[in-house]
């Protein structure tokens, strides 16, 4: 047989039917379920009297648009109380499992799916989010889709779909002490650009994306679609089948020897042929910290706000320069000496235990700058908070100076509660620094967690590695 | 879902690349539970000098006299000329909900993000693909004095720039069969049924965890 890629594989296991022009119908083992892309969906349902098609592939929580601080008076804002209360009523109507907001299992949908083991190797995974991506982490083909595809999954239990080309990332060797999943992630995107993935579906490999641990490549996979790519995924090895084990959603002991046979088989063959490589060499990243109003916008902590007078392309630098008038940023300054006024710490990118585990560890006895207003620390579920503070992380953030938090989107959208005031500056571990994402007017710049850590200590940006 | 048919419309040009899905709507208005009335916030932070929020009387507010969709010669646009990537980041289907309810039927780019492409075709929303040249030639036309009118026929996958040269688009054949005939894509599935039977019968002996 042909040598395949693992998209090959992962594709070729669920197709349906195929037309002849390619059109597949392909089949979703499981749906992520929230409360801001949904609505429409259960009401298409409804008014075309359709029934969910396969209850038990469904698994609900709200997160976008609830508080992060007590919940005991439910949310304040009638709006966004009614978005929550419609995916209450719409699952208990289609008795679809919720994690509602008091739930202890509650949490960012792209968090609670692996946490839960709902999230398994060789799934077709699909979320009317386009974080969906994450669930790559583990060998999993896994996109965002919109509403309709949403009515279309539950109706059905399929999407109508043609394949994507495939391009293998290949991050050579190991990647230096200090350097993390976010900064692989961000310098691939530096390197190809927010549109570089677009019609692709990304393998990514190499060494430094083997040492990651689960949570790191979830990092990385969490971002292909900041590349451009609606999904993003790595080969399924002993660490990934390792995290599986023993979750609630894992396989049953009966079928566990069956389902880890099929999963080591999960990786591209030898030989299989992609549309593109890219390579990058681990040893030349460093801490990346973004400047502008886009992913790709993004250089070493050490370097400087590029210049777009140097730039050739005269449609970029025209978007280089809207980028520094939003940011409120000078060509040439120097990254470290950009001083910020809030730090988020969170969102499906960077809120589980170990991303929390490195802020702390550069939090831990020091105390958090007199210039950041605000420094929030929001854990992605309730499993990684209880977590969390069994570890005593929440005390070494609260003597440091940062708000402890519920679990949800918060500040990596405003959805809620949780934003950035016109003008304000903030070190974010999230995954957008698109205009108005944080807040009308806030500034993004996209970071790892002990990088955000390290800037909420010293006010302004430093290299984590000249601190720890 | 609405036909395609062949129609005229004036060209709005909007002239960034990367607009993601945030600016083309703000989150804010992401809180509703229903699939129309979008078009009031359809790029709101640009649109207006406030901050909108849902539920705001859009009409009293101050609008951005320098922002292009304001400029009273593109009102009543239905077409939306713009740069690479557009539509990229969040997958929100209330991207295309708003630009459908502000009026437009076509965009034109150089290139999508593919969730917003894919989610247009399935509100009658035609993302049209045309190189990065041809694209610029349109701009020039479209700021000129005079606004630029657009015939879009799908069927013969032509755009007729008046006096001007036709211009031939590619359109993938089952999208544009949808669009065309406003076919609901749950219906041609749903036409399926048998095959997606067999396939979980299947799957339940290979892959017996997946069905626990
Ligand atoms: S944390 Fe941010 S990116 Fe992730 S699902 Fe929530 S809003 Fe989307």
């Amino acid at each position: 047989m042909k040598p395949r890629t693992l998209y090959d594989k992962l594709w070729d296991s669920h197709v349906v039917r195929e037309e002849p022009d390619g059109t597949a119908l392909l089949y979703i083992d499981r749906h992520l379920v929230h409360e801001v892309t949904s609505p429409q969906a259960f009401e298409g349902l409804r008014l075309a009297h359709r029934p969910l098609w396969r209850t038990d592939a469904n698994l609900a929580t709200a997160d976008h648009n609830v508080p992060t601080t007590d919940r005991s008076q439910g949310i304040a804002d009638p709006v966004s109380r009614l978005q929550v209360e419609t995916l209450d009523s719409n699952c208990a109507e289609f008795r679809i499992t919720e994690f509602g907001m008091s739930d202890p299992r509650q949490g960012i949908v792209h968090v609670i799916g692996p946490e839960q083991g709902a999230t398994l190797p060789g799934m077709t995974v699909v979320c009317g989010d386009s974080h969906t991506s994450t669930h790559g982490a583990f060998g999993a083909l896994a996109h965002g889709i919109g509403t309709s595809e949403v009515e279309h999954v539950l109706a059905t239990q399929c999407l109508i779909q043609k394949k994507s080309r495939s391009m293998l990332i290949v991050v050579d060797g190991p990647v230096g002490p200090g350097v993390t999943a976010k900064d692989i992630v961000l310098a691939i995107i530096g390197r190809i650009g927010t549109a570089g993935g677009t019609g692709y579906a990304l393998e990514f490999s190499g060494q430094a994306i083997r040492d990651l641990s689960i949570e790191g490549r979830m990092t990385v996979c969490n971002m292909a679609i900041e590349a451009g790519a609606r999904s993003g995924f790595i080969a399924v090895d002993d660490k990934t089948i390792e995290y599986v084990k023993g979750r609630p959603f894992a396989p049953r002991p009966e079928y566990w020897d069956q389902a880890v046979a099929y999963w080591q088989t999960l990786h591209s063959d030898d030989g299989a042929e992609f549309d593109e490589v890219v390579r990058i060499p681990a040893a030349e990243i460093q801490p990346q910290v973004t400047w502008g109003t886009s992913p790709e916008m993004v250089v070493p902590v050490g370097e400087r706000v590029p210049d777009p007078d140097r730039e050739t392309d005269p449609v970029r630098a025209q978007g280089m320069r809207r980028a520094l008038q939003y940011m409120g940023l000078e060509a040439g300054t120097p990254i470290a000496q950009i001083s910020l006024d809030k730090v988020f710490i969170g969102s499906c990118t960077n809120s589980r235990i170990e991303d929390l585990r490195a802020a702390a560890q550069v939090a831990r006895g020091r105390k958090v700058a007199g210039n950041i207003r605000q420094a929030l620390v929001v854990p992605g579920s309730g499993l990684v908070k209880a977590q969390a503070e069994q570890e005593g992380l929440d005390k070494i953030f609260i003597e440091a100076g940062f708000e402890w938090r519920e679990p949800g989107c918060s500040m990596c959208l405003a959805m809620n509660a949780d934003r950035l005031e016109p003008g304000e500056r903030c070190a974010s571990t999230s995954n957008r620094n698109f205009e108005g994402r944080q807040g009308q007017g806030g500034r993004t710049h996209l970071v790892s967690p002990a990088m955000a850590a390290a800037a909420a200590i010293a006010g302004h940006f430093v290299d984590v590695r000249d601190i720890v | 879902m609405q036909k395609f048919e062949t129609f005229s419309g004036i060209v709005c040009p909007l002239d960034r690349s990367n607009v993601d899905t945030d600016a083309i709507i703000p989150k804010q208005f992401l809180k509703s539970i229903k699939r129309t009335g979008f078009g009031p916030n359809l790029f709101d932070d640009w649109r207006y000098l406030d901050r909108g929020e849902p539920g705001m009387d859009n009409s009293r507010r101050p609008i951005n006299p320098d922002f292009v969709l304001n400029d009273p010669r593109y009102a009543g646009a239905s077409i939306l000329l713009t740069r690479e990537n557009f539509g990229c980041g969040s997958s929100r289907e209330h991207a295309p909900w708003a630009l459908a309810d502000y009026g437009f039927r076509v965009i034109i780019a150089p290139s999508y993000a593919d969730i917003f492409f894919n989610n247009s075709f399935k509100n009658g929303l035609l993302p049209i693909v045309l190189d990065a040249a041809t694209v610029d030639r349109l701009f020039e036309r479209a700021t000129g004095g005079q606004a630029l009118r657009l015939t879009v026929d799908l069927a013969a996958q032509q755009i007729q720039p008046a006096g001007d040269a036709p211009i031939g688009f590619d359109v993938d054949a089952f999208r544009k069969h949808c669009l065309l005939n406003g076919l609901d894509d749950i219906g041609l599935t749903l036409q399926h049924v048998d095959d997606i039977k067999a396939y979980e019968a299947r799957r339940r002996v290979e892959a017996p965890w997946l069905f626990q």
